[in-house]
């Protein structure tokens, strides 16, 4: 009897706190689905849907909408497309995010009115520093400490003098920095190329300049299509002899198949850095990694990781309130607890709402089946907190 | 001051305007002579490069993809003139904006209907994917010695076409007065849709040039045609020769601003705020020197005689 009685209680307890609250989860999700970056944006949609199935569509029972917008690489864009999913689609969280200088023009339009707002790949030192919110998470890393790694790693090489080069933007700004706070040797040159819709693709002035400097490694942050245009304009120019090429978030599994293509075999054996690794070993990664794979027939890239990660995050807010979604303080307390199945293994989140997790050196390789994809060498930092951090008032 | 990085530069230079004069070059005509703004023209462009990449891949050789994606692009330049363009001649120059950015768009869908919104690369044979020693330990990549050979030979043959041939001399008199060459019984419609058709192969070939340095990609022609207009007001519209040295002038203007800005600008300037403004000052810089052409000299550097 008594049995019974608990047993209805809990069913009552189970039903009722959803038909308190809203009757679904609605997300948004800004990236960049058109202009040629829209590669990346693509990558991570796929990676969202995936997540989507391997949940069943459902978070603490609810039914999950899930809204994506584009936000076509442009800063404005990107802030209207905020703007409507918090007036018009009343979205409880907003994910998504490529890049910083979208992400810092957008997120002040989410945060005002509440809703929390999760990064699944730009990582602005703003936010992660005097601009911190109660509201933000990211899935990602803050801008600087990929590079930092990258730093450690030209340290461990023995290498003394390196040219630099980015593109002039807010994360591009953030990345040297990185670099340079940890490498020891010389920055012996730095170039900033123009960034945006009509980005500089054409690097021979660039290349021609890192050369003359006499630097003994070149080290870039080239994301999307830019980074394989500036890896065959490096092997065109043979600087693959004289300047070794360490590189953050360029060479990746969006890059990797079209280099393959176009059979740039220089790139095989390079190096950098990143948080993740399709051949990380843990159980998610896997299921992730092999179902990423199965429906779309090639690697993720880090930004699909990220983006699973996302709804996994969120997941786990909703359940740990068990889909009230009215309790903003609950599911807070539970996405800082980063208590969820994450593609990168266990991690923690610092007083900024970043991840404080490891960063590993990758190396380019060719898979059993011949595909190009990158595997870890080397663990270069551990549990890592980004350097924003202290100055993140929370 | 390091002369061999400055001849490189310059090298650099002269490469981005040459592709630059192969773009203009066809603007320049078909703005000239037919007076039809092609905003469309970036999209020849584009898919020059996407024919040219996927013959390439069929082919498996780069010289071949590019001898078969040229008339490959010249037909798609003479059925668009036949299809879109002719309709147009007798609108006004809003009219020819609003069509040929509605083909911007059309075409852009095509592309990632057909091959997908990834963009392709196109892989160059060995002789042409290395580079050459220059003196002084610097070096100078194959394939770019081979876009300034083919823009210069191409700048050439048609500077030969327009001043000493018959075609040459019409392409000349329409530019100068349409109205006149049509009252001379000249059948304007085949000259137009043939100077449209070289236009296009012309873009083609820049396209295809340039995508084993980047790749061929959507959008790609929208970048770069921005600056092809940049390049036909300065030198002069309809004027071929105006177009070779105005495509030099920003071509140079560009690589030299990307190369040694920043170095000036630190001799006044925190080097902080100098490599960040260096990027910015030098996109402008072609746009500065438009508008002092504007200011100046409105009809171009080098007009066509008598309008």
């Amino acid at each position: 009897m008594i049995k019974k009685i608990t047993a209805l209680a809990a069913m009552g307890a189970f039903l009722a706190a959803p038909a308190m609250a809203a009757d679904k989860v609605k997300i948004g999700f800004v990236t960049t689905i058109t202009t040629p970056a829209g590669v990346i944006g693509q990558d991570m949609v796929d990676a969202v849907n995936l997540a989507m199935e391997d949940i069943g569509g459902k978070m603490a029972g609810l039914d999950v909408e899930l809204i994506i917008e584009d936000d076509g690489f442009k800063p404005p864009i990107g802030k209207q497309k905020v703007d409507k999913l918090v007036k018009k689609d009343q979205v409880d969280f907003i994910g998504g995010f490529i890049w910083s200088h979208v992400l810092l023009a957008s997120k002040k339009s989410a945060l005002d009115s509440g809703t929390f707002l999760i990064s699944s790949n730009a990582g602005p030192s703003q936010i992660a520093g005097k601009q911190c919110d109660k509201n933000f998470f990211s899935t990602s890393w803050q801008n600087d400490q990929t590079p930092m790694a990258m730093g450690e790693v030209l340290n461990q090489n023995g290498v003394k003098s390196v040219y630099v080069m980015a593109p002039n933007y807010a994360a591009g700004k953030n990345m040297i920095a990185g670099v340079e706070r940890t490498f020891k040797g010389k920055i012996a040159g730095r170039d900033l190329t123009k960034w945006g819709k009509d980005a500089q693709l054409d690097f021979s002035a660039e290349l021609a300049k890192a050369k003359a400097s006499g630097a003994e490694a070149l080290w870039v942050f080239y994301p999307g299509k830019a980074g394989g245009a500036l890896i065959k304009q490096y092997e065109q120019a043979g600087l693959r002899d004289t300047m070794p090429l360490y590189t953050v978030f360029t060479v990746d599994s969006i890059a990797l198949p079209k280099l393959q293509a176009g059979n740039l075999a220089g790139v095989m054996g390079s190096r950098n850095t990143q948080h993740w690794g399709p051949d990380l070993d843990n159980p998610q990664n896997k299921k992730f990694v092999s179902g990423f794979k199965k429906k779309y027939g090639h690697y993720p890239s880090f930004y699909a990781a990220q983006s699973y990660d996302t709804i996994f995050l969120i997941k786990s807010a909703v359940e740990a309130v068990n889909g009230d979604l009215s309790n903003k303080d609950g599911m807070r307390a539970a996405m800082k607890k980063a208590d969820f199945p994450s593609t990168r293994g266990k991690f923690s989140y610092g007083n900024n709402h970043f991840p404080i997790q490891n960063f590993y050196l990758r190396e380019v390789v060719a898979d059993a089946d011949g595909v190009w994809t990158t595997k870890i060498v080397s663990t270069v930092m551990e549990n890592h907190q980004d350097p924003y951090a202290a100055e993140c008032k929370m | 001051m390091d002369w061999g990085l400055f001849t490189i530069q310059m090298l650099n230079g002269v490469q981005l305007g040459v592709l630059l004069f192969l773009l203009a070059a066809g603007l320049t005509l078909v703005f000239g002579i037919m007076d039809f703004v092609n905003l469309a023209h970036g999209s020849l462009y584009m898919m020059g490069a996407y024919f040219c990449a996927t013959l390439v891949q069929l082919t498996d050789s780069f010289v071949l993809g590019v001898i078969l994606a040229l008339p490959l692009t010249a037909l798609l330049g003479w059925i668009v003139e036949l299809i879109v363009v002719r309709a147009l001649y007798t609108h006004d120059h809003l009219d020819h904006v609003l069509a040929t950015f509605g083909m911007i768009l059309c075409f852009d869908t095509a592309v990632d209907f057909i091959w997908g919104p990834t963009g392709m690369a196109i892989p160059l044979p060995e002789v042409l994917d290395s580079h050459i020693d220059l003196f002084g330990g610097h070096t100078f990549p194959v394939f770019r010695i081979l876009i300034i050979s083919t823009g210069l030979a191409v700048a050439g043959f048609l500077y030969v076409m327009v001043s000493h041939t018959r075609i040459g001399m019409l392409i000349r008199a329409g530019a100068s007065n349409r109205t006149m060459v049509m009252a001379l019984g000249v059948d304007i419609g085949k000259l137009f849709a043939l100077v449209f058709a070289v236009g296009a192969a012309l873009a083609g070939l820049a396209g295809m040039l340039i995508a084993p340095i980047t790749e061929a990609s959507i959008g790609m022609g929208n970048e770069i045609i921005i600056v092809a207009f940049v390049v036909i007001i300065i030198g002069g519209i309809g004027s071929i020769k105006g177009a070779f040295v105005a495509a030099m002038l920003v071509g140079l203007i560009d690589t030299m601003g990307r190369s040694f800005l920043d170095q000036l600008l630190k001799v006044f300037m925190s080097s902080e705020s100098a490599e960040t403004s260096a990027p910015a000052l030098s996109a402008m810089a072609i746009y500065i020197l438009m508008a002092m052409v504007l200011a100046f000299r409105p009809q171009g550097l080098f007009p066509p005689k008598v309008r």
